[in-house]
């Protein structure tokens, strides 16, 4: 861990816990060990103060009642309760039968809501995966198409973590509620980077995650709305029937104190680090559009959270690209760095053509990315493209006015 | 993924980088052996040229390569090794070889597969254009 470490442009993926946040959770490890749930000493009182801050935190930072935040392990177990939770809870059919509801879902969501899903449809219910347009937006339109008289769950994010594309969020829990459909979106990517308040954008469950917004790893939030309507859900694990039942389990009190932490720092900073995230993202962009010809960045040109920019550089494979930029931690959506051979299944979903989302890049920023950060990442990726472009076959055939996609390639 | 050093070594300094003319020019010429296998949609391209005298003897040999960092590696070897051997001899080298001389994983053995199909590629190629026969087994198809 000495070693000097690489410039970190992966924030999407996880950020780095605020010190801030760190010095909130520490009495909890050490003096402050008590056990929220022990009712008759002070141990006990002085955890469970620590919690309920937390809870106070965390449903401000969303514009919800207190009561109304369940915490967990992250985003995975969130969505895992809640729409698990919620398709049991509303089932129109018993176990082992068919026709026991319907779903709708999109297909450039994360794998934590797709397998849910995916595992309901083994289970009796019918799901609708929607297939994103080029620009990623989930609309209104979309989701209204797809609504059924059986439809009992409709659950779309809020902001996607490969391409940071905004989904007509208030519009589709509108109409839900309209409907009388229970609405959850996964909103680890917006939640306390982006204005979020449950009841003017109509939601009913909400997930989010403490490591992508400057909190600690291994703690989450689910807001379940509790009233009009109230929700509920089927719990996932059964056992103390700690958080009124949904979630049993000893309570990580020093986790949830510092997602507390997060929550609030997240409130009163987001409006100006949301403006210098824009920034650099809007140089980013047209720096490396301009210094390279042949880039595109994925998703809507400006319906995108702040801090996330997916761009590809055409006749260059992502992975070949990371490794040339190797001092900047990020993403790409090649599949050679997932070893599956198929490239980031987000990107296809849109339509990008193969070849470009093999040379994709996903560049994540955060609370402590500086402007010399940014104009060294400019310089790196313009060079490394560079040197790679001399030799791609690709560029070559470009620049000799092929069509690549005419060509009959030797799949294989 | 750590990468070897000298997967490192030919990422930064490949060799024998570019080719003997456009795809047109390169067509034209009866010395030239071109081999392009992979495809975009998968992530990898590899392009060998090589150039052949009369005695079968591969003079020069050109690559380009769309793929990853380990893929550019063994391209940029099989250069090296090929220059200088008679055809047959190039058609001798096996992937494993590659692999061991730049310590690739096991998810990067496809890579090194697609430095062996290359060479057959562009021998197949040379073979063609100069009316010899080729082998029976130079589409061996490699499963990956
Ligand atoms: C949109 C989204 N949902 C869910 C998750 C899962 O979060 P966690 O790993 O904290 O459970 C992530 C993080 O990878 C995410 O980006
Ligand atoms: S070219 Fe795909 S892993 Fe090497």
């Amino acid at each position: 861990m000495n070693k000097p470490r690489p410039l970190y442009l992966d924030n999407a993926s996880t950020t780095r816990c605020d010190p801030r946040v760190v010095e909130v959770m520490l009495p909890f490890l050490t003096e402050a060990y008590g056990n929220s749930g022990s009712r008759n000493h002070a141990f006990g009182w002085e955890a469970e103060e620590a919690v309920e801050k937390a809870r106070e935190q965390a449903a401000a930072l969303i514009g919800a009642n207190a009561k109304e935040i369940i915490f967990t392990s992250g985003a995975t177990e969130s969505n895992n309760l809640a729409i698990k939770g919620a398709a049991h809870m509303y089932a129109k059919a018993p176990e082992g039968q068919t026709g026991r509801g319907h779903i709708i879902t999109a297909l450039h969501e994360h794998k934590a809501v797709l397998d849910p899903c995916k595992r309901l449809q083994k289970e009796g219910f019918d799901v609708t995966f929607l297939q994103p347009p080029a620009d990623g937006v989930i609309t209104l339109d979309m989701v209204a198409k797809e609504i059924r008289p059986d439809t009992i769950l409709v659950s779309i994010m809020w902001a996607n973590n490969e391409i940071g594309t905004i989904n007509e969020i208030p519009a589709i829990g509108k109409l839900c509620h309209d409907k009388e459909i229970i609405f959850h979106s996964d909103g680890t990517q917006w939640v306390g980077k982006m204005p979020t308040d449950v009841e003017r954008d109509n939601i009913d469950l909400l997930s989010w995650s403490g490591h992508k917004m400057y909190g600690p790893k291994g703690v989450g939030a689910l807001y379940v709305r509790r009233r009009k309507p109230r929700v509920r859900l089927e719990a996932i694990f059964d056992g103390g029937g700690q958080e009124r039942g949904m979630r049993s389990g000893t309570l990580n009190i020093s986790g949830i104190a510092g997602f507390g932490k997060a929550c609030e720092l997240c409130q009163h900073e987001m409006q100006s680090e949301g403006e210098r995230l824009l920034k650099f993202r809007t140089r980013l962009e047209t720096e490396l559009a301009k210094a390279i010809e042949v880039t595109q960045v994925n998703g809507n040109a400006s319906k995108r959270v702040p801090n996330i920019t997916n761009i590809s550089f055409g006749f260059v494979e992502g992975e070949s690209l990371l490794m040339g930029i190797k001092d900047i931690a990020c993403s790409s959506g090649s599949a050679c760095t997932s070893a599956s051979l198929e490239p980031s299944y987000v990107l296809k979903s849109l339509g990008v053509g193969d070849e470009l989302a093999h040379s994709s890049l996903r560049l994540s920023m955060s609370r402590w990315t500086t402007d010399k950060e940014i104009d060294y990442t400019i310089a790196s990726i313009t060079k490394a493209v560079l040197h790679l472009r001399k030799m791609s076959p690709l560029y070559d055939l470009y620049k000799e006015g092929v069509d690549i996609s005419k060509i009959q390639w030797q799949t294989h | 993924m750590a990468y070897s050093d000298k997967v490192i070594e030919h990422y930064q300094n490949p060799h024998n980088v570019g080719s003997f003319g456009s795809s047109k020019e390169v067509q034209a010429r009866k010395d030239v052996g071109v081999g392009i296998v992979g495809a975009p949609e998968c992530g990898d391209v590899m392009q060998l040229h090589i150039q052949v005298g009369e005695n079968g003897v591969i003079q020069d040999a050109k690559f380009k390569c769309f793929g990853c960092g380990s893929a550019i590696a063994s391209s940029s070897l099989a250069t090296e090794w090929i220059k200088g051997k008679t055809v047959d001899q190039a058609l001798a080298i096996k992937n494993t070889e590659i692999v061991e001389e730049l310590s690739l994983p096991p998810v990067k053995i496809h890579c090194s597969v697609l430095a062996e199909d290359s060479i057959r590629a562009a021998i197949e190629d040379w073979k063609k254009k100069n009316g010899i026969a080729t082998a029976v087994n130079a589409h061996a198809a490699h499963a990956h």
